[in-house]
């Protein structure tokens, strides 16, 4: 949060004196602190340990559990300050300001819940076999008004402090699916902390919580293997490039470029990580083409056309052992096929061509017309735009051209630089290049 | 023979089919027999008996089939049934049900277990999996210790009227159940992988530790809460540890996924025609190998093997690649460059920092006589090379000499001409582990 705007503010003044104006009112007299200071606690400890949902912004943790497991055993006022506990937090990060907010927004969410739980007929205090199940339908109804109040005050500061360039930042989409309903489900863990706190006492919140730590904690290391294997997957296929200068960044901007295809076609998640990957790869098999052959500038020879034609083949001899890439295999195989068969390996035509290679075949072309090559210069992106439409129906899948021309108008495409060649020997030069359709390699005729 | 992450090794189910006797070492053969023999007197001792509360038996055994149908895959290869152990300790710790107080005896527990993993075991056998007999009796022989323990205490009238005492009870006796698997299981990966025991232990525990705690936590849930709600309970608390279970799977998942494309992607040299085939995958299994013998602790084993992989990736940078590879017939100038131009290409992937340091010294002599070789002059006293460079080293080098050959002499060979060189060249230790190593399959083939 920069700076706030007046109503910002003032709507956070408005929360934060409606917690303390409620929690202040009392009653105290009854209160049981037992419950109070050690789910207060609890609190503080999965507070300290939110996970990151946006950078600097949002944060979520299972803390609602214990503020609904206090509405059962303290009450509202009981709750409202367990709530307010997330003020102890050890997390750094947030300002004073958003410290403050938070607080007042916990407190009051919790407090309300409180209310709701006592309006809908719940008996605070330690449950027993007799609250069941009449105690389901008032905790339900506690659940549900902490989880809305929680993220609607959520997205009023977040509307209210949006970046005032007006970028859909997507915030309420993002709070209201998934995020409130794995909270509802993270609050239902609430009334069984309550109940079992009958049985094993104090005791009754690690227990339940310790697997939802243990699960959060996988997770957290899912994401951290994510991005190593990335970066990984990424440094390697570089190295395939060095060799050329010309080609250098390539397999990035296939992989960037297919990605946009496929989220304009509205590919689900899986399938758009997947091509990523295909297209990072795509021409990992071009290493077992002779740099002689990559190198000429005449026209080729039979046999080092065929050594060309190889490429896709060795590329799927490479990623064949990698699990999960199914889908992406096909496409690194076919992704020199033409919708009119006259492509290869195989020579498929039309629909028998893996969606996946068709993708790739666009995507590929387009940088590689846009990148500067050594016998001529890079093109505008009009001009390749042109070129595609004009190849649509006899090399290209014109679906896909259009999902590729309407995602560059929106998003644009960051085109290769052109290449510096440096005095070292470690780069060749190709002076062919087997993705350019406006200059398809020439072959000696046998005649 | 290395196998950290989810490999079907080609090389070790070839040696099961040419000596079916070695399937099942010497270790498992006694523990699944130890196993066998409880059960059985378990199950005639139950059905001498009769079956106590049949309901909570059949849902507790449902449960645990459940549970090992759903097995877990954790990095190392290692197969865990969470749901299925969670539910037959809750099954030993159980004390009420509702307000009825439960009296089935630890044979009745251990019957029920063994019962529920059978059948959980037979889906997996229909569609061609194995079904980890060794796996499914250390789960059994941990139960059964908890059982024989706690039954005859829970019927106690102590245990039943102080709560602190009884939670006390069935912590410790949890801890106990997880420490003796971490203990078993340690024991049978030293007797197949020859890893020594105290870092195979550790390797264990610290696999095991976060889902352990959360299996441990749901037993001890589901014994609680039966109390108050009944049977409901097995649902209510399996609910978490099947999200747990699932976060493992794609962990487990992309950690198998990123060794398949190093594995994978160090091929591109050979499909280039940089090194001869099959060398980054034998350099990396002999290295694992020697690092086990060793006493390396898994993380790092990791590390070796990724280096060993892509220790030629350098030479994709090289304007003419060297034929054959960077073999010991090369200059060490030439060496030394293809190393650090790999090391160069493994630090941009930022993670792997480690893997590039090994990369980058896989050449460096063990005892550098000549300073100016490497260009490291100027330092008074050079720093030894990482052990998992100087294993890298050997391993490469004994590759060279002895390539895809099975040939015992020639084998025996190339360690004795590695071995006149440990004055210098390599290091003494890791040359006579690959001794051992290389010994070892000789007498297997």
């Amino acid at each position: 949060m920069g700076k706030l705007s007046r109503v910002a503010l003032l709507y956070i003044g408005a929360v934060v004196v409606s917690a303390v104006v409620l929690v202040a009112r009392g009653p105290f007299t009854g209160l049981r602190w037992q419950y109070v200071v050690f789910l207060g606690i609890l609190v503080i400890v999965s507070e300290s340990r939110a996970t990151q949902l946006r950078k600097g912004q949002l944060t979520w943790s299972p803390s609602s559990a214990a503020m609904l497991a206090s509405v059962v055993l303290a009450g509202p006022v009981g709750a409202a300050i367990v709530g307010a506990c997330t003020a102890l937090g050890l997390r750094r990060g947030p300002s004073i300001l958003q410290r403050v907010f938070n607080t007042a927004m916990y407190a009051l969410s919790a407090y309300l819940a409180g209310r709701a739980f006592l309006a809908l007929g719940g008996q605070v205090g330690l449950p027993d076999e007799q609250s069941f199940p009449g105690i389901i339908a008032p905790f339900a109804g506690a659940a549900l008004v902490l989880v809305v109040a929680n993220h609607g005050l959520l997205s009023g500061v977040l509307w209210l402090t949006r970046p005032p360039d007006g970028t859909p930042s997507g915030v309420g989409v993002g709070l209201s699916g998934r995020l409130l309903l794995s909270d509802l489900g993270y609050a239902a863990y609430g009334l069984l902390i309550a109940a079992l706190w009958s049985v094993v006492g104090f005791f009754a919140p690690l227990l339940v919580l310790i697997p939802l730590f243990v699960a959060r904690w996988a997770v957290a290391q899912f994401a951290e293997q994510q991005k190593a294997y990335e970066a990984t997957v990424g440094a390697l296929c570089q190295a395939v490039e060095t060799k050329d200068f010309y080609t250098r960044g390539h397999s990035d901007r296939v992989s960037r470029g297919s990605v946009m295809i496929a989220r304009e076609i509205g590919m689900h998640g899986e399938r758009v990580e997947a091509i990523r990957y295909a297209g990072m790869l795509h021409d990992v098999g071009k290493l077992g083409v002779p740099t002689k052959v990559l190198q000429k500038t005449g026209k080729l020879t039979e046999e080092e056309y065929a050594a060309i034609q190889l490429h896709p083949m060795r590329g799927l001899d490479i990623v064949r052992e990698i699990g999960f890439l199914d889908e992406a295999l096909a496409g690194i195989m076919h992704h020199h096929e033409r919708i009119d068969g006259r492509g290869y390996p195989m020579g498929l035509a039309g629909d028998e061509i893996p969606e996946f290679a068709r993708v790739l075949a666009v995507a590929d072309a387009f940088d590689s017309m846009t990148s500067t090559r050594s016998y001529r210069g890079a093109r505008p992106v009009a001009e390749a735009i042109e070129e595609l439409r004009k190849w649509s129906g006899t090399q290209f899948d014109p679906a896909f051209v259009d999902a590729f021309v309407a995602a560059l108008k929106r998003e644009g495409w960051l085109r290769s630089e052109a290449p510096v060649i440096a005095a070292d020997d470690l780069a060749t030069v190709t002076a062919q290049d087997h993705d350019d359709p406006g200059a398809p390699l020439r072959v000696i005729d046998s005649l | 023979m290395s196998d950290l992450a989810g490999r079907t090794p080609a090389h070790s189910s070839r040696e099961m089919r040419r000596y079916p006797w070695r399937v099942r070492d010497s270790g498992q053969l006694l523990l699944v027999v130890a196993a066998g023999v409880w059960l059985v007197a378990a199950v005639a001792q139950t059905a001498a008996e009769g079956l106590q509360d049949p309901r909570i038996a059949i849902a507790f055994g449902a449960l645990i089939a459940f549970g090992e149908v759903l097995r877990l895959n954790l990095p190392g290869d290692r197969e865990t049934a969470p749901i299925g152990f969670a539910g037959a300790l809750a099954y030993a710790l159980l004390i009420n049900v509702g307000t009825k107080f439960v009296q089935h005896s630890a044979e009745q527990v251990v019957t029920v277990a063994a019962i529920g993993m059978i059948i959980g075991a037979l889906p997996h056998l229909a569609v061609g999996r194995p079904a980890r007999v060794s796996g499914m009796a250390v789960r059994l022989l941990c139960v059964a210790c908890v059982a024989y323990i706690f039954r005859p205490l829970a019927s106690n009238s102590a245990v039943e009227r102080h709560w602190g005492l009884a939670v006390t009870l069935m912590t410790a006796l949890t801890v106990l159940a997880l420490l003796l698997e971490a203990v078993l299981t340690a024991l049978l990966r030293v007797d197949e992988q020859r890893a020594r025991f105290r870092v195979a232990l550790v390797d264990e525990m610290r696999v095991q530790l976060p889902l352990g705690a959360a299996v441990g936590a749901s037993a001890l849930l589901i014994a609680f809460a039966a109390e108050v709600m009944g049977l409901a309970a097995l649902a209510v608390f399996t609910a978490p540890l099947l999200v747990t279970q699932v976060a493992f799977r794609r962990y487990a998942g992309i950690r198998a996924t990123y060794l398949q494309t190093v594995r994978a992607l160090a091929k591109v040299t050979e499909i280039g025609g940089y090194v001869e085939a099959g060398h980054s995958e034998r350099v990396s299994r002999l290295a694992v190998a020697i690092g086990r013998e060793l006493g390396i602790h898994e993380p790092q084993l990791l590390e070796l093997e990724y280096a060993a992989l892509m220790h030629d990736i350098g030479q994709l940078s090289l304007h003419d690649p060297i034929p054959g590879g960077a073999t010991v017939l090369v200059s060490r100038q030439d060496q030394q460059r293809i190393a650090e131009l790999g090391a160069d290409v493994i630090q941009q992937a930022q993670v792997l920092g480690s893997v590039a340091e090994i990369v980058r010294r896989q050449n460096e002599p063990y005892r550098d006589t000549d300073h100016a070789a490497n260009g490291r002059a100027g330092l008074a006293e050079p720093s030894r090379p990482p052990l998992s460079s100087r294993i890298i080293k050997a391993a490469n080098a004994f590759d060279d000499l002895v390539g895809s050959s099975l040939d015992p002499g020639r084998a025996a060979a190339a360690v004795q001409r590695l071995r006149l060189d440990t004055a210098s060249e390599y290091d003494p230790a890791t040359v006579e582990a690959l001794s051992r190593v290389v010994n070892r399959r000789s007498v297997l083939l």
